[in-house]
């Protein structure tokens, strides 16, 4: 009788724990551009200390629901979200929630690198700045030099860190817009098709990267490169025509995927 | 399963598929070559079926290269994933089924000066039958992929194992009853095994289509009834 108890306990304690690990949880989420319906109910968690990639065809709503999670959508005027979606349990979507903080907690980096048109240092200096993150020059050196340090661009830049950001070559680009984005301490990473500018060499730099960053941060990332989706991700959603087609394990996904609509697409076959 | 986008990619997975036909129909009938052979005393068989094998080795490398030039250049995902490597396994037991004909094959000469008693090339032929049997089959289930036939063979190997059990015992006696007949019967004893080996190899091929069909290893262990590794141990 006490066993039975005892089991129940650890039954509903590994059951919070599982609870716990997602970082962020989206449920039923639809997405609209004015009449035009571009998600349908989506439910989809994201596991924290995980990458998760999303894949499907151009429009499939991959990005859509990506852009959802740290809400990029609100600065389109006519897009509206529904169903709920939360980061540790928090509605993202709350009239309370500062959108300015969110994007510090859930940051982005996107396709084509868009550094500022400022130094090296500025670019990275710029979000510990207005978020009040350094109390002085020495602290915001720290931020800057820890941040370059962990996109894997220190060992490059550091001698020229006054220089524009926009002189750095395609791939430096994109590892100092991730350097940015770590600068400001974020808990969640989305990225919108990082390496798709880049050349073979920068994208596999950008893939250790992420490799790396994983023991840190929660990782969600587009790719339209399903190897890619492969190397990175222990987790890959696959989308089409705007719902969720599948989630699964990434060594599943790829080798033996349940949907058939998953098959067709990751194998390059007619639907 | 509908066409891949890339029609190149298409004609690339055929060819691997037509190959392990080709090879599958070859190392067939060397096998049958080598035990017809082995019975008649035909040496101009035998020489054939060893010469052959070549042509067999030289199949295996070319899926070899073309699979991994396929894996390299498409980077094959899912079932086309599990196809390619599946279509190497087979090239492999294939290769090996070749080798155990051609085996056979040699001894032809060691048993000429007997001849082969008319009692034991009856067992032999039947094994051989049996095996190829389920060879054939196998290449069949290949080319339509059925999950369900490829366990329906593998379930099947057990008849070999007794059939080879029996056989063994069968030879035994002969050496027992006389000893000039055991350069004979101890050549047909690898002659046996070698035939009991390609069920095997044949029962490999099936769990790879298997594998292929549905992305799972079978479940269960593979019946088997060989039970010669204790025959003749004294029992107390």
């Amino acid at each position: 009788m006490n066993m039975m108890t005892e089991a129940a306990v650890e039954k509903a304690l590994d059951q919070r724990m599982n609870d716990l690990s997602y970082k962020m949880i989206g449920k039923d989420v639809s997405v609209y551009y004015g009449e035009k319906r571009a998600l349908f109910d989506v439910n989809l968690n994201v596991r924290q200390n995980t990458v998760t990639a999303l894949i499907g065809p151009s429009g499939c709503g991959k990005s859509t629901f990506l852009r959802t999670l740290n809400r990029m959508n609100d600065t389109i005027d006519n897009c509206r979200v529904t169903g709920r979606i939360t980061l540790d349990g928090d509605d993202i979507y709350d009239p309370s929630i500062d959108v300015v903080e969110l994007r510090a907690r859930v940051g982005m980096v996107f396709q084509k690198p868009n550094p500022f048109p400022k130094s090296i240092y500025e670019n990275i200096s710029y979000g510990p700045r207005i978020h009040g993150l350094a109390r002085s020059k020495a602290d915001m050196d720290q931020i800057v030099e820890a941040s370059l340090q962990r996109a894997g661009l220190w060992n490059e830049v550091k001698d020229r860190l006054q220089e524009s950001g926009t002189g750095l070559s395609g791939g430096q680009q994109q590892r100092l817009c991730i350097a940015r984005a770590i600068a400001v301490s974020p808990e969640v990473i989305l990225m919108d098709e990082p390496c798709s500018a880049l050349d073979p060499i920068a994208t596999a730099k950008v893939e250790e990267l992420i490799h790396e960053l994983r023991s840190n941060y929660t990782i969600v990332i587009v790719t339209h490169s399903m190897q890619q989706a492969a190397r990175v991700s222990q987790r890959t959603a696959m989308f089409h025509l705007g719902q969720l087609v599948e989630e699964n394990d990434t060594d599943k996904m790829f080798t033996n995927p349940d949907d058939q609509r998953t098959q067709d697409y990751i194998m390059g076959r007619f639907g | 399963m509908s066409s891949h986008i890339m029609s190149a990619f298409d004609e690339e997975l055929k060819y691997l598929n037509r190959r392990i036909s080709e090879m599958g129909g070859l190392a067939e009938q060397m096998c049958a070559d080598a035990v017809h052979a082995l019975v008649n005393g035909d040496s101009a068989l035998a020489q054939k079926v060893i010469s052959d094998d070549v042509i067999l080795d030289n199949a295996e490398r070319e899926i070899q290269e073309k699979a991994i030039v396929t894996i390299a250049k498409r980077q094959p995902m899912a079932a086309d994933l599990r196809e390619i490597i599946g279509t190497l396994r087979i090239a492999a037991d294939l290769e090996r089924v070749g080798d155990l004909g051609k085996n056979n094959a040699k001894r032809v000469i060691a048993v000429q000066g007997t001849g082969v008693p008319r009692k034991l090339a009856r067992g032999l032929e039947h094994l051989s039958e049996l095996s190829l049997v389920q060879l054939k089959e196998v290449l069949d289930v290949f080319a339509n992929r059925s999950a369900q036939k490829a366990e329906a063979i593998r379930q099947r190997d057990e008849e070999i194992d007794a059939m080879y059990t029996s056989l063994f015992r069968e030879l035994l006696t002969y050496m027992m009853e006389d000893p000039r007949n055991i350069t004979t019967c101890t050549h047909l004893l690898f002659c046996a095994k070698n035939i009991e080996r390609i069920g095997d190899h044949a029962t490999n091929i099936a769990e790879t289509i298997y594998y292929i069909a549905t992305g799972a290893q079978p479940q269960g262990e593979r019946p088997k009834d060989d039970s010669s590794n204790t025959l003749g141990a004294v029992v107390e």
